[in-house]
Order: C-alpha cells, then structure tokens, then sequence
C-alpha cells in the first residue's frame, strides 16, 4: 500500500495482447443497425426486401419481430419519487423515433460489409415531427418530445435547508448569475461492444460486453430473454475507457445480440463505430442555470438559491441521478447558509444524457464557482480569501449539509482539511506572486490571467461490492471482484492491498474483475467507487483468509494464532522465524482429500498422517480450502476534495487561449498507489480542458449532430493538453477500513469552473457561459466594449 | 477479389481480398493481428498506427492491396526475442498508458517521431503524436515515456 508499484496490466496491453471486445470471436457474425435520420418522427413504413437479396445477410429485424419481454420497453434503472414522467426507448423503435441515431432495424450477416451494405438497402419511410432541441426550448414547453409529458418536463425536485426567502431578504448584498453550460461526451477510445455465444446444448448464454457492470447486464439481459440467471454469464474483456457510458444497461445492443445469437444458432457480435457512438449511446452536461447569492460585507455566505434546467436528452434510462448530483454537490467546500435548490428534468430530441465522468459536478462546481467570484469581484476582495471565508473547517466534520445525495443517503462529508489544501494550491501556483507576473507580462503586450476553482466529490457509494480470495496449494492467490475495471489498474491496487493484508509477495496475487463466473454479487464501476469498494471488499476478504490461515497453522505448529505472522507467503513463530510453514502447505491442510492428484496433495489424504478420529475431516463451522469472501457496504459515501488553480494567456488580437499552467491539489484521503492516482488526475483534467475549450455536441434545430466525428469534434490532443502540476494531501477516511476515498472522476470535475475563472480574470468581463472558443471570447470583447455584454452580466439586486 | 502478399510481422502473408478492404480489417480480421485496434472511421484517432515499410501510417486509411509487396510491423512485432523495444518499457515504467487502447498506435508513433527526430523537446513530442489520440492519461505520461524512450534508445544506439 502508498507504492508506486508498476501495473500489472501493462505487459499484455503493451504487445498488443490486451483482449478488447471486438478482438473476440473471429469468424462470428456481425451485427450493423439502420438508425433513425431524423430527430424527431413516426415510422410509416419499413421495406427490407431489397436488403434480402445480398448474399451472406442472416437475419434483418424490425420491432414486429421481438417477442416478449424484447419488445417491451428498456427498464428504468434507478427510479425516483420525483421522476413522474419516466420514459425509455425500446430495443428497436417501435412507432416513433425521438433522436436521430435511434436503432430502427438490425441486420445480421456474415461479416460488417455485407451487414453494412444490407442496411444501406433498407427503406424506412417517415413522417417528421417538430424537434425539440437545446435546453431553452425545451423549457418553452410548445414543443414536446412525448406526447404524454407535459412541458417536457421528466422530474421535478426541489430541496431546501433553512429558510433562504427570509435569509436572502436580509443579506447585505445579493447578486443573480445566469450561468450555461454545453453538452460534452465520455468518447471512450473503445466504443460499446457485445459478443454473444448461445450454447444451444446446454441452454445457455455467455456474453461478452464492453460495460461497466457486467452483474448488472447479466440480470437484465437475463430478464429480456426470460433465461434463469444460472444459464447467463457476463465477461467483461479488456475495457477501451468507460467514463460513464458503459454503466447504462443494458443497451438495446446488449439485448439483442444475444436474442440474436439464439435465434440463429450462430455466434453474434457487434462493435460500435465511431459515428455510431456519437449519435447513439449517451451525452452529458447540458444545462441552464440561475444562481441568486446572499453575502455579507465580507463576502460569507448567507444565503444561496439556484435553479437549474437540465437537459437529460430523448429518454431517462438512467434517472436523474446527474442533475441530483449536480443539485447536493455544488456545495463543494462551503457553508451555503440557507440553501435552496429546484431542477428541472427536460426531454429533448437528441441522444440520451447520462453520466460522464463528473458526472454533474463540474456543472455544479462551476455555478459556485461563477458565484464565489462574482462575490470577490463584487466586494473587491481576493478570490482565494473569499473562498476561504466560506470553507467547511477541519474540527467541523462529519459536516451535514441536511441534503439527500445520490445513493438516497445524507450528504455527510466525513473528513477534509480545506484550508490545507489551499495553502497547498496558493504555495504551488505562486497566488500571492501572480500580481507582479501579470505587470510583467502587460508590459511585454501579453493578457495573462490566474483562475481558481474548488470541489468536493461524494465517491465510492454503495449499496456494496464483494472480493473473493483464494490460496491455491501452489501459494498462487486468486482475487476475484465483481466491478469491471477500464483503465483504473484495479489489477495492480487490489493485487497491493491483498499482498499487504495476507502478507503474500505481489507477483503472487492475480485479480480478476467484472466475470460473473467468479463473483456474482457486485454493483458496477461508476461514482470513483472502485478503490473505495472493491479495495476494502478484497481487504476484508484477505483478512477472513489470514485468520483460517492462522488458525490451521497454529494447531499444525501447536501455537496459539495470536503468536504468528505471515510474511512473504509464510507463517511463522513471531520472534523464531524457523518455526514456521509455508502458506501453500497450508493450503493443502485446508482441503482433506480422498484423492492425490500431485505431490503436494498427498499431504492432504486420508492416509497421509495423523488426524483426531473423534473430529470431522471439515469442522462443523468450517469450510474446505483456503478462502474467504467478504462484502464491504459503508453506510454512506466518502467525501474527497480538491483544488485547481490555472494561469491562461489570451492573445489580445485573435482572442486564441492557452493555458499556461495548471495545478491540481487533491485530497483522496490513503492513497494506494500514488502512480495510478496522479494517472487519474492528469486524465481528468485533460477531458476537463476538452470540455472547457474545446468540445461541445453541435446539433443544429432539427436535431441533427453536425459533428457527430473526430474529423469535427475538437477532442484534445497531446499538443491541446498543458503540463499538469500536482500536489496531494491525504486526509483518511474514517469511514472504510483502509481509509481511501475515490480518485477517479477528480481531475474533470473544476476545469471548466477553472479556466472561466482564469479567462475572466484576464479579460476584465464576467464569462457566463461555457466552453468557449476564441470566436465566442473575441465576440465577448466586442460586445463588452460596445458595452453590450452578452449573456447576462452580474446584475446587482436593485434593493 | 484480388491476391496480395504481404509481410506482417516478418512473416509473408498471402491472401484473396476484396478490393474495397480496409488495411486495419485485413490485418485484424484476416491476418488475426487483433493487437492493432481501431478508434474512430475517419482517420483521426491513430489506434491502428502500423509501420509500412518502416514509417508510420494509419492502417484505416489504406486499403490492404495497397500493402501489397510491402512490409508492415504491427505491435506484436516490436519485441525481439522477448525483449520489448525501448518504447514499450518506457511507456510502462512511466504508466503512460491506462485502459491501453490507444497504446499500440501511440507506441508505433512515437517509435517513428524519435526515429525522424532523436532527442525531441517536449514541445515536438506533442506536436510529433498529434494525430494519436488517447482519452484516458492526458498524454502527461506519455510525453514524459517517449522524451524517456528517446534517452534509451540513443543511448542504445552510442552502445553498439
Ligand atoms: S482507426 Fe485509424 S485513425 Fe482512427
Ligand atoms: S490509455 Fe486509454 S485511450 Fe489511451
């Protein structure tokens, strides 16, 4: 644990032999969908005559020829009392389409060309509709997505501590911010994917999935088909990137593959392209918001009202978790006062919007971000300080905000030091020091400018996750959990925790992730909950085997367990290191045989040596082998934190953006390997400066995507990325056994916030409204000199 | 169908194809070279980065008879006798990669980048591995795994 310890998955993904989902089943047939052109409209008609004629096509199927439960509706996964107008999409459109990208017709064939071709001769006829698109207009409610939802409007909830109407009429100062944020994307590199092998014989299914839950697949593809859990096995293969997206399930994809595959007899596959993963699997961060502020002379809080629309896209598969997320952490390290906060769920005609990494945070951080330096700018005073003023102390945690989080639980933080992390932020990018380099660099004819945001991050939410251990009599250790892995060395950290805890050298461990073949029971890899959950499950899993393992030595060396160790794969006397035996011996202690299929076995037989005849060959609370399982279920979620600060340059003439630098403090409490931690940060805020500066869902109003490609749609490069400097705290949770919080997600989350801040500050003028490009900043500056500045500036309260 | 032979890997492949045969599909589909992946359908992400003939191209963006009589190296093909290339260690002792699907198009890159330039400043490794992209590291480390990379392999070179 706290090492730097190089991946164990390298190796084979370095060579070319990680094993990603379409690298399986060569020679099955592939699967391509005729998906819906139009945004919004009915199907009159559907003709695939033309596509029967090609050689090599399987099976072409529309929406008439789903049977039961495949043709129903796709479930809702996480239902909420507040989500009134729950809609999903069904497997193939049944009448109406409500984005384009929407499957309409799948086509099986012997390989993607054929299936490709296929599609192309398919006609499908519609009637067009009016679309619905961007989050205005939605809000104006004349037109609707659903027929049956009125004002477009999914879910409703407002949340509400203390009185803020009574509050904010006291306050001093109050100031109202209209604040925009745009739609981004996950874009794994590895898109979705489904391999399905139907065992006719045997009446069963494996399926193959690029997800992030492979449990959670396995129950609903399960309950489509109508199988017996027993006769469905998920296995998630090496994961190209999920950020998200991958934790939607299932995806129609997912249920029709392996219909599919059992239809025909016939292995199936389907891998995404590129353009199909911009039109049809899911979009995240789309939201307008209001924010209205009470302060004191001082800039503390007093009271804070906010109002938001979000946008969740044509169907609501996955809840509103995001916009809850967006609604309790916006808070981030701060005391709000009274705290008031209503959103608005809207439909829309475009993809579907569930989480991407962040996950509704970084809309979140960036409405209070705007709000603290609205406030500073407001009463003239250090944009730090002000924050400071309004941080959460050390000695006041657990802190309850009085708000219901995510996972239904109360919105606790249990640990943090906020004014540390500061300190450590101010010391890294030179805060006080800034004033003098912007002199410098005005004088040089250079705009430069400093930005701040901070952040709290409720992670590793339960309900639980699982870890299975397992000695082998060869001292190979087998760790099983059930949450799948994308990237996060969760090969590497639960091999370093179990070595740790069993006392067992690293080589020795192997971790498997997302098999349902080798855990059954898990949730999924989602909300920076890997660590945090499958950590302390394999913990607790290697502890019930420590103590089996102590317990059988102690009566094979006739000590008691108190007096041994285990270290290196050995138990031994503490303090007389040659009594000792091997934990593989052990092993072959735990598990008396009848049979001997090798030489170590044979320890293990009937005959082999002395046993009391009075006891069963199996205790009667004891179990063969040297295993154990254990669940890990925390009550609640773990709070980590962090703090970002950037210096951007902006050029006065062309208005271009260049971040400059960009530093990271970040708090997630004990870290297990720093390496992979740090690798996480970087990677998050590289997707954040995307999303900042670069990326955004180009639909025009009739709900097309116009730059639905990587040929359009500015995903960063190497040369778009700055150097990222990084400073951890570690403040332990005192909430898990190991004390972690999770990592994850961190780095994206205030990078928006961040570099609106450092913009702003360059520029003189408030920035509303995010990503922005140098044509949209350079507009701004026309505007404001024209004093026209658009969207709404700061308007202070005329009271 | 049209018959090409190629070299993958140092080994010669020959085979019937369909013209319209994307490079990237011959060698995943038919040749069974499933190390070299694909990332996106317009040629910008980089994931299937092979060597023709020694330089780097993306095999998505050529068709396969077009490699006729040519000889391609994948990712599979970089480790001699079970040693890896210097740019496979480095990417790994500098954690430059996380989920690794970008990775053997970023390693097959960056070994062209240092070959046409040995010792590249920063600025030119991330110019150099612009047509790469990777969603997961924020290319910190790989920046710091190819700059890395360049010191062994010079040294490598001054060696022998
Ligand atoms: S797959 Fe070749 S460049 Fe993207
Ligand atoms: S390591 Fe995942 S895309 Fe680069």
């Amino acid at each position: 644990m706290g090492e730097k310890v190089q991946r164990r998955e390298d190796p084979r993904l370095l060579t070319g032999n990680g094993r990603y989902l379409d690298d399986l089943g060569r020679g099955a047939l592939q699967a391509a969908f005729v998906r819906s052109p139009h945004a919004h409209a009915r199907i009159v008609d559907i003709d695939i005559a033309d596509a029967w004629e090609l050689d090599g096509v399987e099976a072409i199927y529309t929406w008439e020829d789903l049977p039961g439960r495949v043709a129903e509706p796709l479930p809702v996964l996480i239902p909420h009392p507040a989500m009134t107008h729950a809609r999903t999409g069904y497997c193939l459109a049944r009448d109406e389409v409500n984005h384009v990208g929407e499957a309409v017709v799948m086509v099986v064939a012997r390989d993607r060309y054929v299936a490709e071709d296929a599609c192309a001769r398919i006609t499908v006829q519609y009637d067009t509709l009016p679309a619905v698109v961007g989050v205005a207009r939605a809000r104006d409610g004349d037109r609707l997505v659903h027929d049956d939802v009125p004002g477009n409007v999914a879910a409703n909830l407002r949340q509400e501590v203390g009185d803020v109407d009574t509050a904010m009429a006291a306050a001093p100062h109050t100031l109202t911010l209209e604040l925009a944020i745009e739609r981004s994307a996950c874009m794994p590199m590895e898109g979705k994917g489904v391999f399905a092998r139907w065992d006719a014989d045997d009446g069963s299914l494996r399926l193959y999935s690029s997800t992030q839950t492979s449990t959670g697949v396995r129950a609903a593809v399960a309950a489509k088909l109508e199988l017996p859990l027993a006769k469905v096995e998920v296995v998630t293969p090496d994961v190209g990137g999920g950020f998200g997206v991958k934790i939607v399930h299932p995806w129609p994809e997912e249920v029709l593959v392996p219909w599919a595959a059992r239809n025909l007899g016939r292995d199936v596959k389907w891998t995404e392209d590129r353009r199909e993963h911009f039109v049809s699997s899911a979009h995240e961060r789309g939201q307008l918001q209001e924010v209205t502020v009470g302060f004191d002379d001082d800039g503390r809080l007093l009271a804070l009202d906010v109002h938001f629309w979000h946008d969740n896209g044509a169907y609501t598969p996955y809840g509103i978790i995001v916009p809850i997320i967006t609604a309790t952490q916006l808070l981030g390290p701060y005391k709000p006062g009274a705290y008031r906060v209503e959103f608005w769920s809207l439909y829309t005609n475009t993809v579907l919007v569930t989480p991407y990494r962040g996950a509704g945070r970084p809309q979140g951080c960036y409405a209070m971000e705007r709000t603290m330096d609205a406030i500073a700018e407001h009463r003239g005073l250090d944009r730090a300080e002000v924050r400071s003023r309004n941080f959460i102390q050390p000695d006041e945690m657990p802190w309850d905000h009085g708000l219901m989080f995510q996972d239904g639980r109360p919105l606790k933080y249990d640990s943090g030091d906020f004014p540390a992390s500061l300190a450590k932020l101010k010391a890294l990018v030179g805060w006080d020091d800034f004033a003098a380099y912007r002199e410098q660099a005005a004088r040089e004819g250079r705009r430069v400018g400093l930005g701040i945001g901070c952040y709290v991050e409720g992670t590793g939410v339960g309900p639980y996750e699982g870890g299975h251990v397992q000695v082998e009599t060869s001292g190979r250790v087998n760790v099983a959990t059930g949450l799948t892995t994308q990237g996060q060395g969760h090969q590497t950290i639960l091999a370093q925790i179990v070595a740790d805890e069993l006392g067992v050298p690293f080589d020795d461990v192997h971790v498997t992730t997302g098999d349902t073949r080798r855990m059954a029971y898990a949730v999924g890899t989602f909300a920076s909950r890997g660590a945090v959950m499958s950590g302390n499950a394999v913990a607790l899993a290697a502890r019930v085997v420590r103590a089996k393992a102590l317990r059988i030595a102690a009566e094979a060396l006739e000590v008691s367990p108190d007096d041994l160790d285990i270290a290196d794969g050995v138990v031994s006397v503490k303090g007389a290191p040659g009594t000792s035996i091997a934990l593989k011996t052990v092993a072959v202690m735990s598990n008396p045989l009848r049979y001997a299929f090798d030489a170590s076995a044979a320890a293990a037989t009937q005959f082999a040596g002395t046993f009391d005849p009075d006891t069963p060959p199996v205790g009667d609370d004891d179990e063969p082998g040297l295993e154990g399982q254990d669940f890990y279920s925390p009550t609640q979620a773990t709070f980590a934190n962090g703090m970002h600060a950037a210096v951007v340059e902006t050029d006065p003439v062309t208005a271009e953006i260049r971040i400059l630098r960009y530093c990271v403090v970040h708090d997630c409490g004990v870290m297990v390997n720093p390496m992979i931690v740090e690798g996480q940060v970087h990677g998050g805020v590289a997707q954040g400066v995307g999303g900042a500066l670069y990326e955004r869902m180009v639909y025009d109003e009739g709900g097309q995507l116009l730059n639905a490609s990587f040929m359009d749609f500015l995903m960063p490069y190497a040369s778009e990325v700055p150097h990222i400097e990084t400073d951890h705290l570690e403040t332990p949770s005192p909430l898990n056994p190991l004390g972690i919080k999770g990592a994850g997600e961190a780095g994206t989350i205030p990078v928006s916030a961040v570099i609106a801040s450092a913009i702003e500050d360059a520029e003189g003028f408030p920035i509303r409204s995010m990503p922005i490009s140098p044509a949209e900043l350079w507009e701004l500056r026309r505007r404001h000199a024209a004093s026209d500045p658009h969207p709404v500036p700061v308007q202070e309260d005329p009271r | 169908m049209t018959r090409i032979t190629v070299s993958v890997d140092g080994v010669s492949c020959t085979d019937e194809v369909e013209p319209r045969m994307l490079l990237v599909h011959y060698l995943r589909e038919t040749v069974g070279k499933v190390g070299t992946v694909i990332g996106c359908d317009t040629s910008n992400c980089g994931a299937c980065t092979v060597h023709l003939d020694g330089r780097s191209v993306k095999s998505c963006n050529m068709l396969a008879v077009q490699a006729d009589g040519h000889e391609v190296t994948t990712i599979e093909g970089l480790a001699k006798d079970g040693r890896l290339h210097p740019m496979q260690v480095a990417f790994h002792e500098n954690h430059a990669l996380q989920c690794g699907y970008c990775t053997p198009g970023m390693i097959m890159q960056a070994i062209d980048l240092v070959g046409q330039n040995p010792s590249p400043t920063e600025d030119e490794i991330r110019h150099g591995m612009e047509g790469n992209l990777c969603r997961c590291t924020g290319y910190h480390n790989i920046v710091k795994a190819v700059a890395a990379a360049a010191g062994a392999m010079s040294s490598e070179r001054s060696d022998s």
